[in-house]
């Protein structure tokens, strides 16, 4: 009794209000949790890390953070928390961007970083296995050197862990001549909320035998069940790789060279992305970088060329781009081939750091939507517009053109609820007026959920829910995420 | 008045970011299909030499590469950057193996005196011999002065010039009358990168082709590579659980 008292007692002390949202946990859990995971598993000090989105938007309460090392630790934790009723928020590598990973209030973390084993790679199909827990840069490097390319690549490669790419669907740079982790992915084994391991490991590319079980999991944010196990085909390594940046005059300019360039180019073409001005600024002035170019310009495309034979990619690009030119559609760009190394990922930095430099401003209203190419730019302009007597710092455009799928940030020096009502709900509703998607990449999250009802019809919302329901009925994992709260 | 006339080194090396495997038969490190890439202390040089007649005190750049035939394409690039001409001194594969500091400033030395160069430049080593003798060494050949490991290089127009050089003390200011060697450190510059109108001239550039014996320099190995071998694998460590435990450790392995 009086240890439930010291328990309540903890609980008051740590907000104002003695109410937890979830139930919470107690000494007898941590006990057990550490029977199951071991002492280096269990960590209930010193958690703020873990209780913060990267972007810095929330912060949950979580007295409690497990590392299993293994499917069956994970079970077993999963099986305990759902009969006693305790919550649950899995975390990889803590990169979302709508504030998925981290605990709304004190659920419990389940960070799956220990489980980073790589078993297998087969050299003859590029079908690659691992445990979920690898961060995607290790396994980029894995099979780089083996002759292969991961299916995907982000800028958060160096933290993000391939669960958590998977449980959102991740796009990404690599989108336009990969395609969906839909296709890439395999097989996935699975703990369900109860504890069941669930076993859809594949190597085998075609299976048609039931319903795709595996589909659900991908971009299901954490809410149906915990990837435990990944097979994936990796795409072979072609051996060059070429980036280019150019600089444009106008978005009209910049929709010309991408029909051009794609078409030209494309049995070369792995990536087609577009800055801003403003964006590329972000990266030069807030991360002090010298300008690539060294004259400015309002657009920029990013576009990547992968070939085996070097000198022929070359002649090419240099084809396509003295055409360009000579049409003055390029005002000037550059080139790098990754025979140095150091300079092909310094260009290719210039994009990949954007998210970066925009969060030095101070605060960050990121937006990833999907628009039809013809007025993809236009919500810029609106929301420049719209937003010029507020406090607002910039209003950028930037991202995978190649994808319609524009990233439309907002900076401030901090949070600014004025400036938050300006864009929404105006935003999605630009968004479903044009039947674009509110959020083509990132998912839903703890940001989004509410918005669903923008991009889907309420009756896919309610099949949803009864999916979730199937799955889930106690609601252990990553509660009152993903789907809206009504 | 700036009329410079510049010659910069331009040594093509495996790219750093490559990971170097040694040939089956240990004379060697494995070249072939390998990324390579113009020396970053060379790429610095080249920058400098682009910066000077940006500020009007060079008036020509020259950059020179010896070797095979792949280093063309390492000229293509000072080209792109800015040097107004090539100079390609070829030499053979198996030549090109024990092509050393030695005999690459006996030819730097006899084309800054064929081009009338008042200012060499070159990295302060290469990435792959980390040898840093080849300023010291041609500067001795041409009886001039020298400066290396240079992070600021200003002529003064009026034939002088002076750099900041970077040593273990910190920084040491020295002036030289042109003609003079400078060797590029790291912080010199920061490299462009070529602008796609510069890459387009550049491919219209020529590069002019020589011999070392065009230049009165023999080439023969004066060296003779017994073996290259990787260096030995790192043992992993161990954990131990008290200040006791790390001094028996020590004691058992004959440490202390």
């Amino acid at each position: 009794m009086f240890g439930r008292l010291m328990t309540r007692l903890r609980e008051c002390s740590h907000s104002w209000s003695a109410y937890r949202r979830y139930t919470s946990v107690t000494a007898e859990d941590v006990t057990a949790f550490r029977a199951i995971v071991g002492p280096n598993g269990v960590q209930t000090d010193g958690l703020d890390a873990y209780n913060t989105d990267w972007l810095k938007t929330h912060t949950g309460h979580s007295e409690l953070v497990l590392r299993p090392k293994s499917t069956e630790e994970v079970s077993s934790v999963m099986s305990y928390m759902n009969e006693r009723g305790l919550k649950c928020v899995i975390q990889s590598g803590n990169t979302s961007l709508v504030a998925g990973s981290v605990p709304i209030d004190n659920e419990i973390v389940l960070l799956m970083g220990r489980m980073n084993a790589i078993e297998s790679l087969d050299t003859a199909s590029g079908i690659l296995v691992t445990q979920s827990g690898s961060v995607l840069q290790t396994l980029e490097e894995y099979v780089n050197e083996r002759g292969f390319i991961m299916p995907y690549d982000l800028g958060a490669k160096g933290s993000c862990l391939i669960g958590g790419n998977l449980a959102t669907n991740a796009g990404g740079l690599r989108f336009i001549r990969y395609g969906s982790l839909h296709g890439s992915v395999l097989g996935v084994e699975v703990v369900l909320p109860d504890g069941q391991v669930l076993d859809l490991m594949s190597q085998m590319r075609k299976d048609n035998t039931g319903y795709d079980l595996k589909q659900l999991f991908i971009g299901s944010e954490g809410t149906l069940g915990v990837i435990t196990k990944v097979s994936i085909l990796c795409p072979l390594k072609l051996k060059h790789q070429t980036v280019a940046l150019l600089s444009l005059k106008s978005y009209d300019h910049l929709l010309k060279i991408y029909d051009k360039i794609r078409r030209q180019l494309s049995e070369y073409l792995t990536s087609f992305e577009m800055m801003d001005a403003l964006s590329l600024e972000a990266v030069v002035k807030n991360l002090e970088q010298s300008h690539p170019l060294g004259s400015h310009n309002e657009f920029y495309a990013m576009i990547e060329l992968s070939a085996n034979d070097k000198d022929h990619m070359e002649s090419r690009l240099s084809q396509v781009i003295e055409e360009l030119m000579s049409e003055q559609l390029i005002s000037d760009g550059t080139y790098a081939n990754d025979d140095n190394h150091n300079r092909f990922l310094k260009l290719k930095s210039y994009r990949e750091r954007i998210a970066e430099g925009l969060l030095r401003d101070g605060y960050s209203y990121k937006y990833d939507i999907s628009l039809p190419l013809n007025v993809f730019y236009e919500i810029v302009e609106v929301m420049r517009e719209r937003l010029k007597d507020t406090d607002c710092l910039k209003v950028v455009g930037y991202g995978h053109i190649g994808d319609c799928n524009l990233h439309l940030n907002i900076t401030s020096k901090a949070f600014d609820k004025r400036i938050k009502t300006t864009i929404e709900p105006f935003l999605y509703e630009y968004v479903a007026k044009h039947k674009g998607s509110i959020s083509a990449e990132h998912g839903l999250g703890l940001m989004k959920n509410s918005y669903l009802k923008y991009s889907k019809p309420v009756e896919a919302i309610a099949l949803m829910k009864q999916i979730k329901k199937l799955f889930d009925p106690k609601n252990t994992l990553n509660p009152n995420k993903v789907l809206p709260n009504d | 008045m700036g009329s410079l006339r510049i010659l910069v080194g331009c040594k093509r090396v495996i790219d750093y970011a490559v990971r170097i495997r040694v040939k089956p038969d240990k004379k060697g490190v494995i070249t072939d299909g390998i990324k390579h890439s113009l020396n970053p202390f060379d790429e610095i040089a080249v920058e400098e030499a682009v910066r000077l007649k940006e500020k009007k005190l060079a008036a020509d750049i020259c950059a020179v590469s010896i070797g095979p035939q792949a280093c063309q394409e390492t000229l293509r690039t000072a080209l792109a950057m800015g040097a107004d001409r090539a100079i390609h001194v070829e030499v053979d594969d198996k030549t090109y193996q024990t092509l050393q500091p030695i005999h690459v400033s006996k030819i730097l030395a006899k084309l800054a005196a064929d081009e009338k160069i008042d200012l060499v430049i070159v990295g302060k080593q290469a990435i792959d011999d980390d040898s840093n003798s080849t300023a010291q060494m041609t500067a001795a050949f041409l009886g001039w002065p020298q400066a290396t490991n240079a992070s600021k290089v200003e002529p003064d127009g009026a034939g002088s010039v002076t750099v900041t050089r970077e040593v273990d003390g910190g920084l040491e200011t020295i002036k030289c009358k042109t003609p003079a060697v400078v060797s590029a450190d790291l912080r010199l510059n920061e490299p462009r990168y070529a602008t796609l109108p510069n890459i387009m001239k550049a491919k219209k550039k020529a590069i002019d082709k020589k011999k070392p014996s065009d230049l009165g320099v023999d080439v023969s190995p004066r060296i003779e590579i017994l073996s290259v071998e990787e260096p030995p694998k790192r043992e992993s460590g161990a954990k131990v659980e008290s200040v006791d435990d790390l001094l028996t450790k020590l004691k058992g392995l004959g440490r202390i």
